[in-house]
């Protein structure tokens, strides 16, 4: 800038002397001294009158045209003339040096839009230089063809000057335009620049919450996430103190939980209905609050000056509930945690929009993070609780079945140990009964047996409805004659109603098959009992059974709605109806019925003695069987009909039972237990051979004979029962019976091996018995001999005959 | 057994008595033989059969040919096996020569080769004694006493009573077997000796 003035200043002052120069001589044609400071005042600026005195001196040796040089106007003042010679070499000097400069410099700088102006102005300064250099010789005696030249440069200089002007005025406006375009450019940088720095800034900051965000993110636990979050806001903002108030367990008030500096926050609390709590409760925002709010007041004021702004920002204490499936946490019933941020005192520091909207970022993630501990939390307690459960759950389990072998093992001690004494008990005094005894005896001993009774029916039905609870009681199947079981109760009941003087009938269909599969003894039992329930609760007139097979019209009784038997192929089920002309029941008390130990007789019939489990028992038995019993009765003093359906199954054929297998029988002989008995026998004589043959089938036997060791061994198999051989030829025997053990080791169903021979000393006993052998039989041997042996041998796997 | 022109009339007389006998054994209830009266002429006969049957068999077992086993034998046939006594009766007669055949070729060899010999006369002691021919068996018994001293004399002589007593027992033995047959075609049944 300085040197542009000082430029300017010289191109002025030199335009302006060139101009007063010309000036003048134009004023004065007629060549005059010129003043002589004018001279001295342009030493450094090229220009002299002279050129013009030059030019009229040309024109006028031009018009004179005496002789070819030309001399000058006036006498040669020597120091004149050499300081103006002087003067006039440095001015060209100095203008031929400028445009040098010039150019070296903008082919130095890059840019330079005026490369046009440059040109011109260098011409310009070049031609004033030229001019001034020509001038030099001027100042003697010159030629013509110097005056020549000397114009010719004047004429040139005069154009492009007055070019240069002309342009200038062009110029100049647009120098000085890039100059203030200049000057806004470099504000503008400046501004950038600033915003960069805090764009730089604002980045780092952005950076500093990613990192914090990570921080609270990594850890599911509680405590970690909110110590680093205060940690890491600390390290961030550069604050002074940091803390987290949470809500106390009532809700109404803040207890001071977590703060940066100091390690055991002593537990302050503040109530929760203050008026600057409740405006950061209010808003999402972080907001600026008074350092001497009450939470704002932790730590006594230890600057001089101001304590640093304080701002607090709630964050919100998520539960699951809050998340509901459509929208974003609902902001109704919420706890808030209050966290409260300090600047550092002194330090003239201000709260910056994008710290705060730091410090909002991180509450919400602190919201976030926190109620994902608490879910955490929350699972892995139920977690707990859920194995606790399970293990209280099984120790229940394992005492319930403690308890139940506990009964199951008294009851079995006790079936025993309550019958025995029972049983004694009834039989002397039924025996006692038959004795002499006087009438006062007598019914004594009557009532002992009778009670004596009850109680074992009552100790039998305990017992078995004990073990139909428990679902150990299982049915016994086979085949019966049905038709004989009614007739059996028919009997039983028919002394007790003779005296009771009640008629009994029986009803059996005809299309009710004789024999049938299932539990005959229960269901004599069932039968039994609702009969001699009928008969019990019965004063007078009749009771009537009927019997016969359930038919599908029958199932679909409303009475009984969820009950659909689905009679199949090998099964029918029988229904049976006792009618009694009793007491009758009302028909509200019939569910109890079936309870155990209910009782809902009035008094008068209490007499009948009845445990109460009979009924009990037999729903049990019936549904066991696959079936149901019911009770109608059209009230007190009607009777009542008990009906009941159990399922049995059809034999295959009417007389078949499950016999024993049957022998086969051959000719007229009956052979005891031998049928298909399978027999080896091993001879290598053919006569003797078939000999043994020929009376083991006899006998029934399906024999197999085999006339070599070899072939012995190879047939010999499980299969076989008995091995007959021969050990009349030598040893051979002997070590057949033991190769045979050792293919049958430890097997309890090997053949039994015996040994036929003719031989009649100890010797082969002893070999026979040695070799380990089942048995030894004496040649010849009769059919009954033979059977004698079978028999003994099957029975008592071993047979050795006296020798 | 061919019926000489001179017995004839013993016979018919005999089976006048036997049907005069029958009548009075079947009023008394004896049971155990069943008497065709279809044909008179051939009843006789069959009775007579039978008779002769039953003679011989009980003369045999008195002479020692044959011994319990024999009846045992008996006991096993029955509708089932028809022909069970002889069949085994036909195999113990092929065994038989067999035997005696080897028997005889191992006394032609020289040295004589007793342990063989031995071997052969067990067998042959052993189907004699399942079938029943207790004198075969018998001397089947001195022959191994003989084997074992090794007394080559005694042997040779031994053998030539087997081979004596085997060729009796055949005959005795066909003999029963034809009056048997005889009997079942003429429809009659075996007596069984109890």
């Amino acid at each position: 800038m300085e040197m542009q003035l000082t430029v300017t200043c010289f191109s002025f002052s030199h335009f302006y002397c060139l101009l007063c120069h010309h000036l003048v001589s134009f004023l004065h044609p007629t060549p005059t001294h010129p003043p002589n400071h004018i001279k001295g005042l342009a030493s450094l600026v090229d220009c002299s009158y002279v050129k013009e005195e030059e030019s009229a001196k040309v024109v006028q040796s031009i018009t004179m045209e005496s002789c070819n040089c030309i001399e000058p106007q006036w006498p040669a003042d020597e120091l004149l003339m050499k300081y103006q010679y002087i003067s006039d070499f440095f001015i060209a000097l100095a203008y031929f040096s400028i445009p040098l400069e010039l150019i070296y410099f903008v082919k130095k700088s890059a840019v330079f839009p005026y490369r046009w102006v440059l040109v011109q102005f260098g011409a310009f300064i070049v031609l004033c230089g030229a001019t001034h250099l020509i001038n030099l010789w001027t100042f003697t005696m010159h030629t013509r063809t110097v005056a020549i030249v000397m114009t010719t440069a004047k004429v040139l200089t005069a154009v492009v000057s007055c070019a240069t002007a002309l342009m200038l005025v062009h110029i100049i406006p647009d120098l000085l335009s890039v100059k203030t375009r200049e000057l806004f450019l470099k504000n503008k940088a400046a501004e950038l620049d600033r915003e960069m720095g805090l764009i730089r800034t604002q980045e780092e900051t952005g950076r500093h919450v990613r990192m914090l965000t990570h921080e609270i993110r990594s850890t599911l636990d509680r405590h970690t996430i909110l110590k680093t979050t205060l940690v890491e806001l600390g390290r961030t903002l550069g604050l002074e103190e940091c803390a987290l108030w949470m809500p106390t367990r009532t809700g109404l008030e803040l207890q001071l939980s977590y703060t940066l500096r100091q390690h055991n926050p002593v537990g302050y609390t503040v109530p929760i209905h203050h008026p600057v709590i409740n405006q950061v409760f209010s808003s999402n925002r972080a907001v600026k609050i008074s350092p001497n709010c009450p939470v704002a007041r932790l730590r006594p004021h230890s600057g001089k000056f101001l304590p640093g702004e304080v701002v607090a920002v709630r964050v919100p204490l998520l539960h699951l509930s809050n998340f509901q499936i459509y929208d974003w946490p609902e902001v109704s019933t919420r706890n808030y945690a209050l966290m409260v941020l300090m600047l550092p005192s002194d330090s003239a520091r201000q709260w910056h929009v994008h710290e705060l909207e730091l410090v909002e970022v991180v509450a919400d993630q602190v919201a976030v993070a926190l109620s994902h501990a608490a879910i955490l939390e929350e699972s892995m307690r139920a977690r707990d609780m859920l194995m606790e459960q399970n293990i209280a759950l099984d120790l229940a389990r394992r005492e319930a079945e403690t308890a139940i072998r506990a009964r199951n093992d008294f009851l079995a001690v006790m079936n025993h140990e309550m019958r025995t004494p029972m049983h004694a008990i009834i039989a002397l005094s039924s025996l006692l009964q038959e004795t002499e005894l006087t009438a006062e005896q007598r019914l004594m001993v009557e009532t002992i047996l009778k009670s004596s009774n009850l109680l074992a029916t009552l100790i039998n039905d305990v017992l078995d409805l004990s073990r139909l609870e428990d679902g150990s009681l299982q049915l016994e199947e086979s085949t019966f004659n049905l038709h004989s079981v009614f007739k059996e109760v028919l009997n039983l009941i028919k002394p007790i109603a003779s005296v009771k003087k009640l008629s009994l009938t029986l009803q059996i269909a005809a299309d009710l098959p004789v024999y049938a599969i299932g539990d005959e003894k229960r269901l004599t039992q069932t039968i039994l009992n609702v009969v001699g329930n009928a008969v019990k609760f019965s004063k007078e007139g009749n009771v009537s059974i009927t019997a016969f097979v359930a038919k599908p019209e029958s199932f679909k009784d409303a009475r009984i709605p969820d009950f659909l038997p689905v009679p199949s192929d090998g099964h029918f089920y029988l229904q049976v109806q006792v009618k009694d002309s009793g007491a009758g029941i009302n028909p509200q008390d019939i569910p109890k019925l079936f309870t155990k130990f209910a009782q809902n007789q009035t008094l008068a019939t209490r007499n009948a003695a009845g445990s109460g489990l009979g009924l009990a028992i037999c729903k049990r038995f019936v549904n066991l069987m696959e079936g149901q019993i019911w009770i109608e009765s059209e009230g007190t003093g009607k009777g009542c009909t008990v009906t009941f359906m159990v399922k049995l199954g059809i034999p295959d054929r009417p007389n078949e039972s499950k016999l024993p297998y049957a022998p086969k029988v051959q000719g007229n002989h009956v052979s005891k237990n031998f049928a298909g008995l399978k027999v080896l026998v091993m001879d290598d004589n053919g006569v003797s051979r078939t000999v043994t043959k020929g009376l083991l089938m006899h006998l029934g036997c399906d024999v197999t004979t085999v006339s070599s060791s070899e072939e012995c061994l190879r047939v010999v198999s499980l299969e076989h029962k008995v091995v007959f051989m021969d050990v009349c030829t030598g040893l051979d025997g002997y070590e057949l019976a033991v190769r045979i053990h050792e293919k049958f080791t430890k097997r309890l169903d090997r053949p039994l091996i015996v040994a036929l021979t003719g031989n009649t000393n100890k010797v082969t006993k002893e070999n026979c018995m040695r070799v380990g052998m089942n048995g030894l039989v004496l040649k010849p041997v009769s059919v009954d001999k033979m059977r004698g042996v079978l028999s003994e041998l099957l029975e008592r796997r071993v047979l050795f005959e006296t020798i | 057994m061919k019926i000489v022109k001179g017995q004839l009339n013993f016979i018919v007389l005999l089976h006048v008595s036997e049907i005069w006998i029958h009548k009075h054994m079947y009023v008394a209830g004896k049971t155990g033989r069943s008497v065709q009266i279809l044909f008179p002429l051939s009843s006789l006969k069959l009775t007579t059969w039978q008779r002769q049957l039953r003679d011989h068999q009980a003369s045999m077992i008195r002479e020692g040919f044959l011994d319990d086993q024999f009846i045992q034998l008996q006991k096993l046939q029955d509708e089932s096996t028809p022909d069970f006594v002889i069949e085994v009766i036909t195999m113990f007669f092929d065994d038989s020569e067999n035997l005696l055949n080897n028997m005889k070729r191992a006394l032609e060899q020289s040295p004589v080769d007793f342990r063989q010999l031995d071997a052969h006369v067990h067998q042959y002691k052993g189907s004699s004694a399942s079938v029943g021919a207790a004198r075969v068996k018998n001397v089947c018994a001195s022959f191994r006493n003989f084997c074992d001293t090794q007394n080559l004399e005694g042997c040779v002589r031994c053998l030539q009573q087997l081979q004596h007593e085997y060729s009796l027992l055949k005959n005795n033995l066909q003999h029963l077997f034809r009056l048997q047959q005889q009997i079942q075609a003429a429809g009659g049944s075996i007596p069984t000796i109890e």
